[in-house]
């Protein structure tokens, strides 16, 4: 569908204005946030996030009928001293998924974080929408972002914006977390500037059209490589960076959790896609990128046995956490080992779907178990019997979101592994199938920890503090059958994903 | 040995002493510290990276300079975060260091709050 060349294609500068509004809607977002009475602010937000799901849309709409990315230089300045805003399929997907679940974060942490009338605003409920807003622009940056530096900003807003969510209820252990993350993200952030240092040292450049174009292999780059996917392995928390995570994202009030967990994570793992598939075209290594993969499949390994050991419910979805995004680590080794470039797609794109049915899914989890939560007042799973009876909804959307967790079909991630395997299997990569069906196992193992006992008749029923509101378990339902429906329908994404990309594999250079 | 050499050098040493301090200190404060060692000797980098670029005629690229403000800016307000994150931290326990399990804290929060 897209000739070879299509990357430096422009799009007119009209059409991508729509770019500007992704970033400019959740600004106003904050600034009103400031300006509007506790109250209202829910409201405006509810208003906001609705036009952004119209911005995202947009977006999605414009890139699939034109079949180009969309692009957008700022002050009519070109690239290298310009900076470009640039939305190819990858970009429009993301944006979406984000705009989609931002909404349905809107829609459910109310009832957490709302004002009441008689009441004066809280530091919470104040804070909690300006830092939502934040993580929306910061997202939306890191998405569009076409020049490196402006992604390594990007990178930093979305870290300063997660940080104040994880303590947000204030608390010692909340803050410990907060704190912790904090420093695993400085190394990352401050490898990743290194990393660009030296690039732009030996290209002059740091525009992703550009340098890719110009690079060539060598000491520069792969230290300037390593140390950006190191830098940016610690913001994902890929294994063995992963310490920060669990904390951080249980401790969390679970609204901000379905954030941080089904979004903020997956930030620095778009740009580490940026970095190996559109700067490294055609360059990556294959030994290198068996590195991240055998990193990522330690994730998947040790995140499915802690979360096995867990008694807390969010605990135990943080772990799982840690192992999904094993898997995205997958795609690197599968698309180096491509001799085809329709293997490089095929890998790229299991990456890609499961970053967005993991995204989900967890935000599904996340949002289930404040319910219950909030209904019985602990989580502790072992306590949990007898759960689905008296939430049947919460429990059905919870159990969609771990079917496709396990990757059980029709789900997104049955359709997810199953890419992932045909990719392993074409490129000869036996070891990735042994991992990918490991970790199936070890989720359905920890998954069925959680609903067997909750699925259990109880001999008495659970006492509820406070009774479940029908429409904030819709929300989550929503949430779950989006993770479902990935794999029914999952012809138009994956077209869409490859709108603007050039693939060449190693075979296909000169 | 030019002095775009020398500073590289130490630049590669900041860089050096503040990742190994960085990884090894077990102290919260130490740690941003360390980050902001780390920090200015990427940062020098920059500079090195504008001087040599400069080879063409000009004082020096004035790219790394603009990219070595926000540098700073981001590294700033991130020093800025993580004390205030800490004072907060000593506020509510008495005590800077986050050694004792994290995990365990936040499990017997889950339930009160």
């Amino acid at each position: 569908m897209i000739p070879p060349g299509a990357v430096s294609s422009q799009a007119s500068d009209a059409s991508g204005i729509v770019l500007v509004a992704a970033l400019v809607l959740p600004l106003v977002g904050i600034l009103l946030s400031f300006l509007v009475a506790g109250r209202y602010t829910r409201g405006m937000a509810l208003i906001l996030l609705a036009v952004g799901l119209a911005v995202a849309a947009g977006i999605a709409d414009g890139v699939w009928r034109t079949g180009h990315a969309l692009t957008y230089t700022s002050g009519g300045w070109l690239p290298p001293l310009g900076v470009k805003l640039r939305a190819d399929g990858l970009s429009a997907v993301m944006i979406a998924v984000t705009a989609i679940i931002m909404f349905a974060v809107g829609l459910y942490a109310p009832s957490e974080f709302r004002v009441r009338q008689d009441k004066a605003e809280t530091r919470r409920s104040f804070s909690f929408w300006i830092l939502l807003f934040a993580i929306w622009v910061a997202m939306n940056a890191v998405f569009l972002g076409n020049d490196l530096f402006n992604l390594y900003v990007a990178l930093e807003l979305v870290t300063f914006a997660a940080v104040p969510l994880v303590s947000i209820s204030g608390t010692a252990g909340t803050l410990k977390a907060a704190l912790r993350y904090l420093l695993f993200a400085l190394i990352g952030s401050v490898l990743y500037l290194l990393g660009t240092a030296l690039l732009y040292g030996n290209y002059g450049t740091l525009d992703i059209s550009l340098l890719s174009e110009r690079i060539r292999p060598g000491l520069a780059v792969w230290l300037s490589v390593s140390v950006m996917t190191a830098g940016l392995a610690a913001k994902t928390a890929l294994f063995p960076f992963h310490l920060w995570l669990p904390p951080a994202h249980s401790g969390a009030p679970p609204a901000a959790s379905a954030l941080l967990s089904s979004l903020v994570v997956k930030g620095s793992f778009f740009i580490t896609v940026r970095i190996w598939f559109d700067v490294m075209t055609g360059l990556t290594d294959f030994g290198a990128t068996q590195i991240l993969g055998a990193m990522g499949a330690g994730a998947i390994v040790v995140g499915g046995v802690m979360a096995l050991r867990q008694t807390r419910l969010k605990l135990l979805i943080a772990y799982s956490t840690v192992a999904q995004l094993g898997y995205l680590f997958l795609m690197f080794p599968l698309a180096a080992g491509a001799v085809v470039s329709s293997g490089v797609t095929l890998a790229l794109s299991a990456g890609m779907f499961q970053a967005v049915s993991h995204a989900f899914a967890k935000a599904a989890m996340f949002m289930a178990a404040g319910l219950v939560a909030d209904a019985v007042g602990h989580d502790r799973i072992a306590e949990l019997r007898g759960i689905g009876y008296q939430l049947p909804v919460t429990a059905f959307a919870f159990g969609i979101a771990a079917l496709s967790l396990i990757g059980v079909p029709p789900t997104g991630g049955f359709f997810t592994k199953w890419l992932l395997l045909s990719a392993s299997v074409s490129t000869g990569q036996w070891w990735w199938i042994v991992v990918v069906l490991a970790g199936g196992l070890l989720a359905g193992g920890y998954m069925f920890r959680v609903i067997s006992p909750g699925l259990a008749a109880a001999e008495t029923p659970l006492v509820f503090r406070s009774p479940v509101s029908r429409n904030r378990e819709i929300i989550v339902l929503v949430l779950a059958i989006f993770a479902l429906l990935m794999g029914m329908i999952p012809g138009t994404p994956l077209e869409l994903l490859q709108v603007g990309r050039v693939h060449l594999t190693r075979a296909a250079l000169p | 040995m030019n002095v775009p050499t020398i500073l590289g050098i130490c630049a590669a040493g900041l860089i050096g002493l503040g990742l190994f301090s960085l990884i090894v200190e077990p102290q919260p404060l130490r740690k941003i510290l360390a980050f902001n060692v780390l920090g200015n000797g990427v940062f020098l980098f920059f500079g090195v990276v504008a001087r040599r670029g400069a080879a063409v005629g000009l004082f020096g690229d004035p790219i790394p300079q603009a990219l070595v403000i926000t540098g700073i800016v981001v590294g700033f307000s991130a020093t800025a975060l993580a004390v205030a994150l800490l004072l907060r931290l000593f506020d509510e326990t008495g005590s800077t260091s986050s050694r004792d399990d994290a995990q365990k804290e936040s499990k017997s929060e889950r339930a009160d709050s």
